[in-house]
């Protein structure tokens, strides 16, 4: 299954990466490298394997319901870069 | 080295205890060691002197020898949030990220009477081998081979710092996190001992997260008993971390000294891998035959599905990189490069602030998650990572532990690393497995290559059998 | 059974086919995920924890609380409770989204198949099938209207334990999508999972519509997202099913969209902007262990399940024997239920009773804009009013003046109706002089009424009540005007 330069282009996007059209068949040909080497996988008999959900034999722990966190506005906006009244600020979103 | 940092971790408590020399002492030295040699090995990103010394004087002040790490100076990977001490995880994309909390291990280890004496370098995010992907530039291992004229080698990575600082006498111990061999590689390359425990035994609560389902962090030390002293402090249920798990702490430096007679180690036959260094084929050979004198009994056993490792953990670790990393936006903490939308500040800054690594492996986590072809590549890898899993539990029933190679080769010289990324990856052919089965693996020094350098064996246990390890190591450290 | 809802079409009728997706947000005191309170309405960023934030290392430990809502949830919706589920990522970007993933249940949902049952209008039922309840993180906040050229992101809400409760494409009118959610609400609030406060947002609905014409395969639907009210829901699937059959009857095809309602205009518009190709990745969060409930927790909440609006109301005619409309009314929430059968608590009559609560009451709390945790009459009052009326000492309309001066003072009725001298006269001899007065004050009409003109008698009646200041007992005057009147 080899990438195009437009698939890589897709799935930069979906990671939120700018990646300039200059750069993309280089890229291509470097992930088109590492999953030529991650398809060996493919030659594996897994019929009937339940996939692994965690390597531990343990189960979820439930939490108690309390409201323990949070009053601490000032430092959960102590390190954004741009911020206001408290806020988070981004350049406007329109919907 | 001084005699103060020429100490183990070990003697360095016992020194303390025995007012052989003070905490202020003790952290002095190190500092100045870090002073004298830091500009060449670039282990550190940040020095803490003063907070360390601050410490130091408060433990002299109010001594507690009856804590596991008395006033002792330690070295603090810098995937370890601390609080009010910036935190880097060796990328642009954090800036100047000032964490407002302490991760759980480094609070248990200050709670030990651990003084950090700084946050050291490592591959950026914890993904590489060597050491050369940080933002803070590449570290250098301390040590040289007998044709080396200058320091050129790389430590390994990505607990290329820690491993670095901890040869060099920068700090008497420290800490790494190991997602496929990020403490066990290292450590072999530098000439350390350096323990990954199982899945659950250290806290991931507070350490930057690189793949969720692997990391774990563990002690990196110049002994093999340091390293169970360091582990006691590190280790403990923590209900912060949903996968942390409650069983006790044991004493683990009772294991050591212990005898290993009549104890089953089984080498695994498909370790024994084409184009592996003879130097390292021998060492093994050699590290088989001292236990085998201890009393062991030593027999082939088998893991079939190990040559599926490397790729099922390419998937994996990408899959969970790409989500874990998609909370630095540019947006709440760290650097911003600004866009006329969001969506363009999110590339801008994903782009200037993740290095060639990191976005190759988003990238390819993205890929192998997204529609059409999460069953192909994600699901797939999850199926043969509980067959490799199943690989060392049948293992286990027949053998107490597994003696492998930490690593195929020993050090190489920065600039001469193999430019393919993939086989870059091929570094860690040995430790990935145990990481995929959440299995606790040692490394220690196993021998030298032609070239003098050290070169690395691992033993490999089965779930909490970390004791196992310890006992076993302390018997290889000393025969070999 | 009820005639099958159907749209006239140019080209003939319509059939309307919609399924709902309900987000719910969990009564809780924390989130889902951390130790942060859910309590509405704080300054910007206060009820965050770093967590919420999605801050370098740290790490999601569940509620136990939120997952014992969302198996009495699936309870009450008589639906399977899977014992073991999984916590997936959705993968996204977005402002509100702190970490770039929201946490959610993918594959393997806490809840699978259940249904509920809704009233039509002529009084027939219609089950209603449920694919799943899962639970899931909420958003945070994106506030657009504070600066020009900025959005400001409160993440107050980020993490907030929601359940989404997605019922089977089973809807096929208006009417009954707005009885489907006035019922799942109705046992939300039953059960305390959820409040139901539809203004708040804390439930929000989303609308899958499609039309076809009868009996033809299933056609393109549309997603109408976040209509916040009951109202908004009929008139946004009245105004697409519309434009659906528009288009089509025009010859054009559906795009498969996700559309907003815009409740000032009255129409759902696209939104394009949501839409570029998403590809969610969902994978199973590996900060997460699997959720395993035992059986033993289920049986224990089950044992434990408050009893329902629609058992309440079957309870409430056969026990007390109230007229099913007023039962429905009385059933529906928990505070009005509790109020009914407290009032009802050795009532001769609550048959008449509940007819007062629906009636007067209502009426009263309505006027006053408020709810019956602030009744002004407390059950025991109420029943000490109707057991006036059951008793005979007042009638039923003097029973209303009365009623109207307990509202303004903290008197038993009984106090009221002797201090007023409100006493109904059942006392013959008093009686029988007044209607001799009223017979000796209209010679005429009584001349009228026995040469046939039966209708009279009610202004009789009435002259007597009048004369009697309302005071005079109705059956009483009855019996005795007829004699009189021979």
């Amino acid at each position: 299954m080899a990438l195009s330069t437009d698939t890589v282009s897709n799935v930069a996007r979906l990671s939120r990466l700018a990646i300039t059209p200059e750069r993309l068949p280089a890229l291509a040909a470097e992930l088109n490298n590492i999953l030529g080497f991650i398809e060996q996988l493919s030659a594996v008999n897994t019929d009937g394997v339940e996939p692994l959900r965690s390597v531990s034999a343990a189960t979820l722990r439930l939490r108690e319901d309390a409201a323990t966190d949070g009053n601490q506005a000032e430092a959960v906006t102590a390190n954004a870069p741009e911020k206001s009244h408290g806020f988070f600020v981004v350049p406007k979103v329109v919907e | 080295m001084s005699e103060l940092t020429a100490l183990s971790l070990t003697a360095a408590a016992a020194g303390i205890r025995a007012k052989k020399f003070s905490s202020v002492e003790l952290v002095d030295a190190h500092l100045s060691a870090i002073t004298a040699q830091n500009p060449a090995l670039n282990a550190f990103i940040t020095v803490t002197a003063e907070a360390a010394q601050q410490a130091a004087k408060a433990y002299d002040a109010k001594p507690t020898p009856d804590a596991l790490l008395p006033g002792l100076p330690i070295g603090m990977k810098d995937l370890f949030c601390t609080k009010g001490v910036r935190t880097t995880a060796a990328s642009k994309i954090l800036g100047n990220f000032i964490p407002p909390y302490e991760s759980t291990v480094s609070a248990n280890l200050a709670a030990a009477g651990a003084i950090t004496v700084g946050k050291l370098n490592l591959d950026e995010f914890a993904m590489g081998s060597a050491n050369i992907t940080s933002a803070y530039g590449a570290v250098k291992n301390p040590l040289k081979a007998n044709d080396d004229t200058a320091l050129c080698r790389v430590p390994g990575g990505s607990s290329g710092g820690s491993a670095s600082a901890v040869k060099a006498g920068l700090c008497l111990a420290a800490t790494g996190t190991d997602t496929g061999g990020s403490i066990r590689q290292p450590a072999a390359f530098c000439g350390i001992v350096g323990l990954k425990p199982t899945y659950g035994r250290c806290s991931r609560w507070g350490i930057i997260a690189f793949a969720s389902s692997l990391d774990q962090a563990g002690p990196m030390t110049r002994t093999v008993t340091d390293a169970a002293l360091m582990l006691r402090a590190m280790a403990g249920f923590d209900p912060k971390d949903s996968t942390s798990v409650d069983t006790p702490v044991p004493d683990y430096t009772a294991a050591i000294g212990q005898s290993i007679k009549g104890k089953r180690i089984g080498l695994p036959k498909e370790y024994r891998l084409d184009g592996t260094a003879p130097a390292v084929l021998a060492m093994w050979d050699k590290a088989a035959q001292a236990l085998r004198e201890a009393g062991a009994e030593v027999v082939e056993v088998s893991l079939p599905h190990t040559a599926y490792a490397l790729p099922t953990y390419y998937i994996i670790a990408p899959a969970e990189a790409s989500s874990n990393l998609a909370r630095y936006d540019g947006v709440r903490f760290g650097a911003r490069v600004d866009g006329d939308t969001l969506d363009h500040l999110y590339e801008n800054t994903r782009a200037a602030g993740f290095g060639a690594e990191v976005q190759r492996r988003i990238l390819i986590g993205t890929y192998v998650l997204s529609a059409g072809y999460y069953d192909a590549y994600y699901l797939k890898a999850q199926k043969v990572r509980a067959l490799i899993a199943r690989d060392f539990s049948e293992a286990f029933k027949s053998v107490d532990a597994l003696l492998t190679p930490t690593a195929p080769t020993e050090a190489f010289r920065l600039g001469e690393e193999p430019k393919d990324p993939v086989a870059m990856y091929l570094n860690d052919v040995f430790t990935i497995p145990a990481s995929l089965a959440g299995v606790p693996a040692l490394a220690l020094p196993g021998g030298y290559a032609d070239n003098g350098l050290p070169l690395g064996v691992q033993l490999i246990g089965n779930h909490w059998q970390e004791e196992t390890l310890l006992s076993i190591g302390a018997v290889l450290e000393q025969a070999l | 059974m009820s005639t099958p809802y159907r749209i006239k079409g140019r080209t003939g009728d319509w059939e309307l086919v919609m399924g709902l997706e309900v987000h719910a947000q969990v009564i809780s005191q924390s989130k889902l995920f951390s130790g942060a309170s859910t309590l509405f309405g704080a300054e910007p960023n206060a009820n965050v924890s770093f967590v919420d934030a999605g801050f370098p290392g740290m790490l999601p430990v569940i509620n136990g609380v939120c997952v014992e809502q969302a198996i009495k949830t699936g309870l009450g919706l008589n639906a399977v409770i899977n014992t073991t589920s999984i916590f997936d990522r959705k993968n996204y970007f977005y402002a509100d989204l702190p970490s770039g993933y929201q946490i959610s249940q993918y594959q393997q949902p806490i809840v699978g198949e259940g249904w509920l049952d809704i009233e039509l209008e002529d009084g027939s039922t219609k089950r209603i099938g449920i694919e799943r309840l899962h639970l899931e993180q909420d958003a945070g906040k994106s506030i657009h209207d504070q600066h020009p050229t900025k959005s400001y992101v409160d993440l107050n809400r980020a993490g907030v334990a929601l359940m989404e409760i997605v019922s089977k494409p089973d809807l096929s009118a208006p009417f009954e999508a707005a009885a489907y959610i006035k019922k799942l609400r109705g046992i939300l609030r039953a059960l305390g999972t959820c409040d139901g406060n539809m203004e708040e947002g804390n439930l929000r609905c989303d609308v899958n519509v499609s039309v076809r014409k009868p009996g033809a395969p299933l056609g393109t639907r549309c997603e109408i997202k976040n209509v916040n009210s009951v109202r908004f829901v009929v008139q946004a699937i009245e105004f697409e099913a519309a434009r659906q059959i528009e288009i089509l009857e025009d010859g054009g095809t559906i795009r498969q969209e996700t559309r907003l309602y815009d409740s000032a205009k009255g129409e759902t518009r696209s939104m394009r902007g949501k839409e570029n190709a998403h590809d969610y990745r969902y994978f199973p969060d590996p900060d997460l262990l699997p959720l395993m409930i035992p059986q033993a927790q289920i049986d224990r909440i089950r044992a434990a399940m408050p009893e329902l609006p629609e058992a309440r109301r079957k309870r409430f005619v056969t026990q007390y024997g109230v007229a099913p409309q007023d039962a429905l009314l009385l059933a529906e929430e928990n505070d009005i239920a509790a109020y009914f059968e407290e009032a009802a608590k050795g009532a001769t009559d609550a048959k008449l009773l509940a007819s007062w609560a629906v009636g007067e009451l209502f009426a009263a709390l309505n006027k006053a804009g408020t709810g019956i945790e602030n009744s002004p009459l407390s059950p025991a009052r109420l029943r000490g009013l109707v057991e006036l009326i059951s008793n005979g000492t007042i009638s039923g309309r003097i029973a209303k003046d009365v009623f109207a001066l307990m509202l303004e003072s903290q008197d038993e009725a009984a106090a009221i109706v002797e201090a007023k001298g409100l006493r109904q006269v059942s006392d013959t001899g008093a009686l029988e002089k007044a209607i001799a007065e009223v017979l000796a004050a209209n010679p005429d009409k009584v001349t009228e009424y026995k040469s046939g003109k039966d209708k009279l008698f009610g202004f009789f009646v009435g002259a007597v009540m009048k004369a009697t200041g309302g005071k005079a007992n109705p059956g009483v005057v009855n019996d005795l005007l007829k004699k009189a009147l021979g």
